[in-house]
């Protein structure tokens, strides 16, 4: 007890420890849903030590990227394994923050007070897709090299400053060396800054406190100690009741990790065990999965006087109206157990349109699927846009006092 | 922006040349669990791939050890092109070399079967049929026009190749016809073939056999693991309603 003494006198690790954990009072109802944030913690955490231990044995060099890869997969003890969770924990990561977002989507957990963290998590997400997007370069296969090519080129398409962008990009008139050794390097540095971004975002959830599935805020009903009525300690309730979620969301990424690494070549595509060849385009060229909703809308919208800038746009609008959806959402109510027939169908649509796009971004395109491609755009878009208009007529229902 | 437009356009027009090579693949019934399989699929490899093709990334050793085979046997007798048996399976051939005599440069197996797929691989062996149009007089169904000679007519001979005029205009492949037999009867080279590829599926990833055994342990530890991860929820959770 002394000892502790000694380091709180010095650094508040008491304080801390009741502040964030014994003494954060969370509501009591947190469903299914509720596990996703510590999970994406989790992935967060695997991302990075098996990333410094892949980095142990890769080297970041045109000529020896694709072989150090596979010098990790045979002779590098245990490193298939580092390996297959560093790569099936990048689509688990996407699959958790996806599920996260949905939650946050479903309960209006970025209505007030919640805007600021929500626009942080939206940036988590931004600095995520950066950061997978460049480590899935580093195995030097044929997809890495093309589809970098493919995703450097759409900052090509800006007018005017384009072309010096994608040099710059590159540090090269085309992916090689040199883009693989500042990938390498941007992939090592970002993770970090994730980090720091997540901290930044469970400082904002502990300011404002969590959302649940009801969306009423327990603040609003404390008893006489200042305690919410409606809340419980973060630890140990939900700090027991996380660890079940961490073992029954391992064993569902084991059965992948073990048994399906490739998944089906939707996790690592089969054209990433040929080397890079600058001179032979693929017939096929697709992003990994997480990436292919927005994918298909860069493709829905066709290009304007040769440009295909336009298509980038939307991609990149696509993006950011998730930013606005606190300012958007006019509803009353935040949690889609009160909210009305309308906004419900239409969070069930634009999910049903996200997945749609995200096939459609792994399939070559044909006329037909273009056109599904362009009415799905439509759609997403329209989820945005109009939603402060069908977010206000909507017939909300009362919201109790308490949790229910 | 030119750049840009090239890289769509090869989206746009993706699979066009696709139709004529999408032939129909046979199985070839990967079977990582027979080692007498895996350890003939070895020797077919070494014997016939193994002089023009590397597999670069795999050590004799290794495969050795994996297939259960003593590392003095694969010294005596599967040993061609290296002479320590910590070597890797590389091959003396020079790539430069080897693109004056095919065209191309025999691309390294390693892990040839995860990119192109066992499948496509065990049907891509049994499908060299003479066609005199070509320089090597050979052709392939499931990669035309390839750059490989067919190094195993000795074992499965010469066949022919017969084409029917399909409803789209098209020529598709109909079936084969042996027209000068090797040493192998049908029955024996599909069977060879079937051992070259579980052999070559195993060299794609060779820990693979050890990880889905690890991964049965570990998930049945997990299993255990959760069971009691909810009895302490239980547990703690039972005063709050």
């Amino acid at each position: 007890m002394s000892f502790i003494n000694w380091v709180d006198e010095r650094f508040p690790a008491t304080k801390v420890w009741n502040e964030h954990l014994a003494e954060y009072y969370a509501p009591k109802n947190f469903n299914f849903w509720y596990f996703f944030g510590s999970l994406a913690i989790l992935m967060l955490v695997n991302q990075i030590l098996t990333g410094v231990w892949l980095a142990m044995s890769y080297k970041p060099d045109a000529d020896l990227a694709f072989g150090s890869v596979e010098y990790i997969m045979r002779d590098v003890e245990w490193g298939w394994l580092i390996r297959y969770m560093h790569s099936t924990g990048a689509s688990f990561f996407f699959i958790v923050i996806y599920l996260h977002m949905f939650r946050g989507m479903m309960y209006g957990s970025y209505k007030g007070p919640r805007e600021l963290l929500w626009i942080i998590g939206m940036i988590i997400y931004v600095a995520m897709m950066a950061t997978a997007f460049m480590g899935y370069l580093l195995p030097w296969g044929q997809m890495s090299f093309w589809g970098a090519q493919v995703i450097v080129n759409l900052f090509s398409a800006v007018p005017f400053v384009g072309e010096e962008l994608g040099i710059f990009i590159r540090g090269d008139f085309v992916i090689s060396d040199a883009t693989l050794n500042r990938f390498f390097s941007l992939h090592f540095l970002l993770p970090f800054v994730l980090v720091g971004l997540v901290f930044v975002h469970i400082v904002a959830l502990h300011k404002v406190g969590s959302n649940n599935p009801d969306g009423i805020e327990i603040k609003k009903n404390k008893d006489e100690n200042g305690i919410p009525r409606d809340g419980i300690p973060f630890h140990p309730y939900y700090s027991v009741k996380d660890i079940m979620g961490v073992v029954g969301f391992l064993i569902i990424f084991s059965l992948a990790l073990f048994f399906a690494p490739e998944m089906g070549g939707y996790f690592i595509e089969h054209p990433n065990f040929e080397p890079a060849n600058p001179l032979k385009t693929p017939e096929h060229i697709a992003p990994v999965w997480y990436f292919t909703p927005y994918y298909a809308i860069l493709r829905a919208i066709p290009s304007v006087m040769g440009s295909a800038f336009p298509g980038v746009v939307a991609m990149g609008a696509a993006i950011v109206c998730f930013f606005f959806l606190p300012w958007l959402d006019k509803s009353p109510v935040k949690s889609m157990r009160y909210k009305g027939p309308i906004q419900k169908a239409a969070l069930g649509i634009f999910c049903v349109v996200f997945c749609v796009l995200g096939v459609l971004g792994v399939m070559p395109s044909t006329p037909g699927l273009t056109l599904l491609a362009q009415v799905c755009t439509f759609i997403y878009f329209a989820y945005f846009l109009l939603m402060p208009w069908y977010s206000k007529i909507d017939k909300t229902k009362p919201v109790p006092e308490r949790l229910t | 922006m030119k750049k840009l437009i090239i890289a769509l356009m090869l989206f746009a027009t993706p699979m066009l040349s696709m139709g004529a090579s999408k032939a129909h693949l046979d199985s070839a019934g990967v079977d990582l669990g027979d080692k007498e399989s895996l350890q003939r699929g070895f020797k077919y490899f070494v014997n016939y791939c193994l002089s023009c093709h590397s597999a670069k990334y795999q050590r004799f050793e290794r495969t050795a050890n994996d297939l259960g085979l003593t590392l003095e046997d694969v010294k005596q007798n599967l040993m061609f092109t290296a002479d320590k048996i910590g070597s890797t399976m590389d091959i003396a051939l020079d790539a430069q070399e080897a693109n004056g005599y095919f065209g191309v440069t025999p691309p390294d197996l390693s892990v040839i079967t995860r990119a192109r797929g066992s499948d496509w691989v065990y049907t891509y062996l049994r499908s060299f049929y003479l066609d005199d149009s070509k320089p090597m007089g050979i052709n392939n169904v499931v990669f035309p026009d390839v750059g490989m000679p067919h190094v195993l007519w000795e074992l499965q001979g010469w066949q022919e190749a017969r084409f029917k005029k399909g409803e789209d205009g098209r020529m598709h492949f109909e079936k084969f016809e042996l027209v000068k037999a090797g040493s192998m009867s049908t029955e024996e080279f599909d069977g060879a073939m079937h051992d070259l590829v579980n052999f070559m599926t195993y060299l794609g990833d060779p820990s693979q056999m050890e990880r889905k055994a690890l991964g049965v342990k570990v998930i049945i530890f997990l299993l255990i693991l959760f069971v009691l991860s909810y009895l302490l929820k239980k547990e703690y959770w039972k005063d709050i309603h």
